[in-house]
């Protein structure tokens, strides 16, 4: 029970502490990461004890399930918590030398953590409207954290994610209205079991789609992700590194318990509109990113196709498949963050984050190549590394349900996130550094680089080898999840009718 | 800033008065319309009142803590009023209550952790809607 | 009644669309207020709209034949508002900045993003 708790009570205290603290530099920073350490340790600690005991349910003030709130952890939850750990606290160590000095006396890691207070309680909420409140906890503090130094482009940048944003909170609250009057239930695990006996279907898709379209913009999918590649490169990169890997996770999150779990008996019916949105994504996000020049807004083009990616192992809806779509998720939770961070040390040492500006790193830095080179040629899908065995799933899933048009565009999508990847790697790597008059200060190698920057993207590398290497034990942990995702009456009876031992005094 | 001294007399009566309700308000909470929430608007009124009628610079230095304070004050109170259960074996916010008093005037009195959690919201909200005031108010 | 609710639901989403349809910034919020004010009002309505009625105890407990609200809904609308009010003026203060830094109230002036560098 302490376990369902413990990710969102500790990033709550921290943000508590970080803001009492403020005005007090080490204490702040000291807060901050002490919180991250004991999220990664709670993350694993939670997953440790979701797959001895099982789903864990906790009812929120003692209500029995329809009536209160539930915390429910499965092996999905508790396997998104583990990777927020583990990406809270890289990006928290990367945050110590990279933010902004003002920005960290004052909010930034109450921000910080109450951003990932909004993501666990998303991952772990067994409640439809408390599904809604996660989501708006973490998109203020994301609006504040995107705006925070008040430059010019991350307040443009702020005010299209933020419109978008908040237009689709209203439709993820027009929906649960229709839901609720329609069923008289927000609890999940009930929505799902009367929507199951409901034979009238046409106000149950309305109610989805809403649901769809709402979650649909949260994770940057066709033809919703305008707003992503406007507004992701413009904030300090420790911040774009940090919304990167989780925000659009907590949308296709949320769109795999939507389709498996609340609305899995109605799942045939949208199957064909995942399909189709997946497949535009995967295209249109990698042809975006082959016409930009700024690295940030490559790697946000990438996350849209890659979450097309994602989409198209819950769209197939077979067990590889959804194993599929959650290994690609973890694998691309810590390659994209990793490539952010390692973005954000290349323009430290080049001063600029223009790709035809940029250029002789391989002299100067050859230890940065080598830590670009893991995960972007991951997310290329280069074996062995671990992008390679998710897409490699991925298609296989697709080849046995013979989706022949949606393998075709992934094959199609792999290569040209290579390209872009060989395009960085190639400007900024490879070829010699434009000597440029105007701005002299960038002709000269930016300074050497902190050990707190560098570290954080070491670890995440040696990740990204290890799940190439060894990946095993992770792929089983992905297929046992898909095994529990579709098998929905697992998540029902534990939130239903659990152990009655758990209401004695 | 000047303001019209029929606002500034009214304030004096006014704002201790809506002080005063706002306790109220949060204490008959629990199963009466109120709570922390709309006592803490009230609250926040009351001191949006003053700062109206008197200028930020005299509720700046009147109020003993800042808004930002307040807030995480508020949070960590509503925070730590859900733990009480938790060594009872029961869930994390389950109310616990302390035998009913019976006290004199004000009658049966019953308090217990979803009060506390209710202050919590009070100090929140009063901290929050004052903190975005101001913040405008700087502005403009 | 809840008809006449329904067509100002409608009114509020389209009102709401149109708003942020427009070029100035100061109307996106408008928009923005009115299409969650629209979503609001749609989650409260979905309990239904009958009052006067004790809401814990069925008709025959209390032998009233009156119909009763679901007292959730308007909990839910409640939270709902509270958020809303936080997210409203923060974009308030955003646009207010931004406005200052941009220089334009027209949107189509919010395009340093999205060039291709």
């Amino acid at each position: 029970m302490i376990w369902t708790l413990a990710p969102i009570l500790i990033p709550l205290t921290s943000a508590l502490l970080a803001m009492a603290a403020r005005g007090h530099p080490h204490m702040v920073r000291a807060i901050g990461v002490t919180g991250a350490i004991l999220l990664c340790g709670a993350g694993f600690g939670l997953l440790w004890a979701v797959e001895n005991q099982g789903v864990i349910v906790l009812q929120a003030g003692n209500w029995p399930a329809p009536v209160g709130i539930s915390l429910v952890a499965d092996l999905l939850s508790a396997l998104m918590v583990t990777i927020t750990g583990i990406i809270s606290l890289a990006v928290a160590i990367y945050s110590l030398r990279d933010v902004n000095r003002n920005l960290l006396k004052s909010h930034y890691f109450a921000l910080f953590h109450f951003l990932l207070l909004g993501v666990n309680g998303a991952f772990l909420t067994g409640d439809l409207f408390n599904l809604f409140v996660w989501f708006e906890v973490m998109l203020l503090s994301s609006f504040v954290l995107i705006t925070m130094e008040g430059k010019r482009q991350q307040l443009e940048g702020g005010v299209k994610y933020l419109v978008i944003n908040l237009v689709a909170s209203a439709l993820f609250l027009s929906g649960i209205g229709i839901l609720y009057g329609k069923l008289g239930t927000l609890n999940m695990a009930d929505i799902a079991l009367r929507l199951a006996n409901t034979p009238d279907a046409f106000l149950i898709n309305s109610s989805s789609i809403l649901l769809l379209v709402a979650f649909a913009i949260k994770a940057g999918m066709f033809p919703f992700f305008f707003w992503l590649p406007a507004s992701y490169h413009t904030p300090q990169v420790a911040i774009s590194a940090l919304f990167a890997g989780l925000l659009t996770k907590v949308g296709v999150y949320a769109l795999i318990r939507s389709y498996t779990l609340l609305f899995n008996s109605q799942f045939a019916v949208m199957q064909d509109v995942l399909i189709v949105l997946a497949g535009a994504t995967m295209i249109t996000g990698v042809f975006g990113a082959a016409t930009q020049f700024e690295i940030r807004k490559i790697l946000s083009f990438h996350i849209v196709s890659q979450i097309g990616y994602m989409i198209m192992g819950l769209a197939i809806g077979s067990a590889l498949a959804l194993a599929a779509a959650v290994f690609y998720i973890l694998h691309h939770i810590i390659v994209k963050t990793n490539l952010f961070l390692v973005g954000g040390l290349i323009m430290r040492k080049c001063g600029t984050s223009d790709l035809a500006r940029t250029g002789g790193l391989y002299k100067w830095a050859p230890g940065l190549a080598l830590l670009f080179f893991i995960p972007a040629f991951s997310l290329g899908g280069i074996p062995p590394l671990s992008g390679f065995w998710a897409k490699f799933s991925v298609i296989q899933a697709g080849l046995e349900a013979e989706h022949y048009a949606l393998v075709a565009a992934a094959l199609l999508v792999g290569v040209l996130t290579l390209y872009s990847m060989i395009k960085i790697w190639a400007e900024a790597f490879l070829k010699a550094k434009p000597m440029d008059s105007r701005a002299p200060a960038e002709n000269a190698p930016g300074p050497n680089l902190h050990w707190t920057l560098v570290v954080p993207c070491v670890i995440l590398a040696l990740l990204t080898v290890w799940i190439g290497l060894a990946g095993a034990p992770l792929l089983n942990l992905a297929l046992a999840t898909s095994e529990q995702l579709l098998n929905p009456e697992i998540y029902i009876e534990a939130v239903l009718n659990p152990p009655i031992a758990h209401y004695e005094k | 800033m000047p303001a019209a001294p029929l606002l500034q007399i009214a304030t004096r009566y006014l704002a201790p008065i809506l002080a005063v309700l706002s306790l109220l308000v949060l204490y008959r909470g629990h199963n009466l319309p109120g709570g922390g929430f709309i006592g803490g608007l009230l609250l926040a009124a009351a001191i949006l009142l003053v700062a109206i009628a008197e200028g930020w610079d005299v509720v700046n230095k009147k109020l003993p803590v800042d808004p930002l304070t307040l807030l995480t004050l508020g949070l960590g109170i509503a925070l730590l009023s859900g733990l009480p259960s938790l060594f009872f074996g029961q869930p994390y916010l389950t109310g616990q209550w302390l035998p009913g008093l019976e006290l004199p005037i004000i009658g049966k009195v019953k308090l217990g952790t979803p009060i506390v959690f209710d202050l919590g919201v009070y100090f929140a909200v009063t901290g929050f809607t004052l903190k975005c005031a101001n913040a405008f108010a700087e502005e403009s | 009644m809840e008809t006449l609710i329904a067509i100002l639901i409608g009114t509020l989403f389209a009102g709401g669309i149109y708003c942020m349809l427009r070029r100035s910034i100061m109307k996106v919020v408008i928009g923005l207020m009115l299409l969650s004010q629209a979503a609001n009002l749609l989650v409260f309505t979905s309990g239904g709209l009958t009052a006067q009625g004790p809401v814990f105890l069925s008709s025959a407990e209390t032998g009233s034949t009156l119909a009763q609200a679901d007292p959730l809904p308007q909990a839910l609308v409640l939270t709902a508002i509270v958020i809303g009010f936080g997210v409203i003026i923060f974009s308030l203060s955003l646009l207010l900045k931004a406005h200052q830094a941009v220089g334009s109230d027209d949107i189509n002036a919010f395009n340093k993003t999205d060039q291709v560098s």
